[in-house]
């Protein structure tokens, strides 16, 4: 009930976080404005650095995929 | 970790010493394919636990992973000023397990025990950035001793009018052979040689969609959905099964199964030195198997050359249908496994990053243009515990 209720929490603390600043409505942000959604942290893909980790993580799990671990190939076995 | 530093300082500064930049300060774009970024990532992973699925459901986990990763990426532009990016990487993997040792249960440090691993892989894409089109196409393979693995992708993708939306759809595919190494115990007695084992087709289907939007200055999303089919072997051969009675048997799972994650990123600007990543995955599948991750990071920076990026994932899992504990199934059960990474379970996965990109490069090396060193502990609620800590050094 726990774990339920801690994911139930960052779930809604996720949706929350989103459609407030969602809410601020969604706006064309021209070339010279984007300073910010440029900057090497805001990528939405995941970085080198994190390669080996998502690797892990789809071994260790049943669950891979969707921008988060490969989706096939290599073992698995290890 | 030395050695890591010291080997992947020493391959950046022969690459220092032969390349040259893509790119200068005056925005010339070159129409020859040149050197624009190399990344080299290495980590150090070691795990604990007592559920071993090639004893069953019992035994030591123990295992330690040394990889090593090159990344090459080379950028030339065209007469119609398209950005042709070829990206080339090399990854090779070392491991020693103390549960794989137990293939052989009275082996000490069998053949077994370590395996090394090579995975190269290739892209292409050309970047159109007048239509705001992408189009590229991958091929990656991945060796070990029992296992290989030949993959190819096609991607495409369009931008929306406004430049702030895009749409990706790739197709992936992975022709896998997996080669039919049996606890010792259940091999059939032969006059063969005994590293030439048979092998057996696993094949992967997936399909990605994704579509990322830009909702102002400060806050991006993006949502995907992956589509994945298997077929094949998807047991593994070496995983002990012990039934009721405490008779021993393989691993056995259906030769089919679909997946279906689907996925919502969003990263928002917080001022001038604050950024919220947030991450959520809903997964599920034909097996059984229902997943939920979630995962926050919070980069901060400390200076304009100098962040820190804390960061905490969890995860939770139902069991698929065919786990069972050590001796709790029986042989009226077509399909079994004991493998603990497919029962129920939830992980917390908590660390911190830390990048240093320098105006004048690292060290003051020019093209030395950032190092990142990422920590993180992880931890299910059955005792399995593991540590991973990776450097990223990028050329550029």
């Amino acid at each position: 009930m726990k774990k339920t209720r801690i994911l139930k929490l960052m779930c809604a603390c996720c949706i929350f976080v989103i459609t407030t600043l969602s809410a601020s409505s969604c706006t064309t942000v021209k070339a010279y404005q984007k300073a910010k959604l440029n900057d090497a942290e805001m990528t939405l893909g995941n970085r080198k650095v994190e390669k080996t980790e998502l690797s892990f993580q789809s071994y260790r799990e049943g669950a891979s995929g969707a921008n988060a671990g490969k989706s096939g190939g290599g073992c698995g076995c290890n | 970790m030395k050695r890591i530093f010291l080997s992947a300082l020493g391959i950046l500064s022969l690459i220092q010493l032969h390349a040259q930049s893509a790119s200068d300060s005056s925005g010339y774009k070159s129409k020859k394919l040149t050197l624009d970024e190399v990344n080299l990532v290495s980590s150090y992973y070691n795990q604990t636990g007592n559920n071993a699925a090639v004893t069953g459901g019992i035994g030591s986990e123990k295992l330690n992973d040394i990889s090593n990763i090159i990344d090459v990426k080379f950028i030339r532009y065209d007469k119609k000023n398209r950005r042709h990016i070829l990206d080339a990487a090399l990854g090779i993997d070392h491991y020693t397990s103390a549960s794989s040792d137990l293939i052989d249960l009275k082996a000490n440090s069998s053949a077994s025990h370590a395996d090394t691993r090579i995975y190269p892989d290739i892209s292409y894409s050309v970047e159109n950035e007048t239509k705001g089109t992408t189009i590229g196409a991958g091929l990656s393979a991945s060796s070990e001793f029992d296992y290989k693995s030949f993959g190819g992708n096609i991607t495409v993708a369009k931008k929306t009018n406004d430049k702030n939306g895009e749409f990706t759809a790739k197709v992936q595919v992975y022709l896998d052979k997996v080669s039919l190494v049996l606890p010792v115990e259940l091999r059939p007695v032969t006059s063969g040689r005994e590293n030439n084992y048979p092998t057996t087709a696993r094949n992967t289907y997936a399909a990605s969609l994704s579509y990322s939007q830009i909702i102002n200055q400060n806050l991006q999303v993006a949502f995907f959905a992956d589509f994945i089919q298997q077929q094949g072997y998807l047991s593994l051969p070496f995983h002990r099964v012990y039934f009721k009675d405490g008779s021993v048997h393989q691993e056995n799972l259906p030769n089919t199964r679909s997946k279906l994650p689907l996925a919502v990123r969003a990263n928002y600007f917080l001022g001038d030195n604050i950024i919220l990543k947030a991450y959520y995955r809903f997964y599920t599948d034909n097996w059984g198997l229902t997943a939920h991750t979630a995962n926050i990071e919070m980069p901060v920076k400390i200076t304009p050359f100098f962040s820190v990026s804390p960061f905490y994932r969890f995860y939770t899992q139902t069991a698929i249908k065919y786990f069972g504990k050590y001796q709790t199934q029986s042989a009226t059960n077509v399909y079994h496994s004991s493998n603990y990474d497919l029962s129920a379970f939830n992980s917390n996965f908590l660390g911190a990053g830390f990048k240093f990109n320098p105006l004048k490069g690292v060290f003051g090396l020019k093209h030395f243009n950032s190092l990142e060193i990422r920590y993180g502990h992880y931890a299910k609620n059955n005792q399995m515990n593991a540590n991973i800590i990776s450097l990223n050094i990028k050329y550029k």
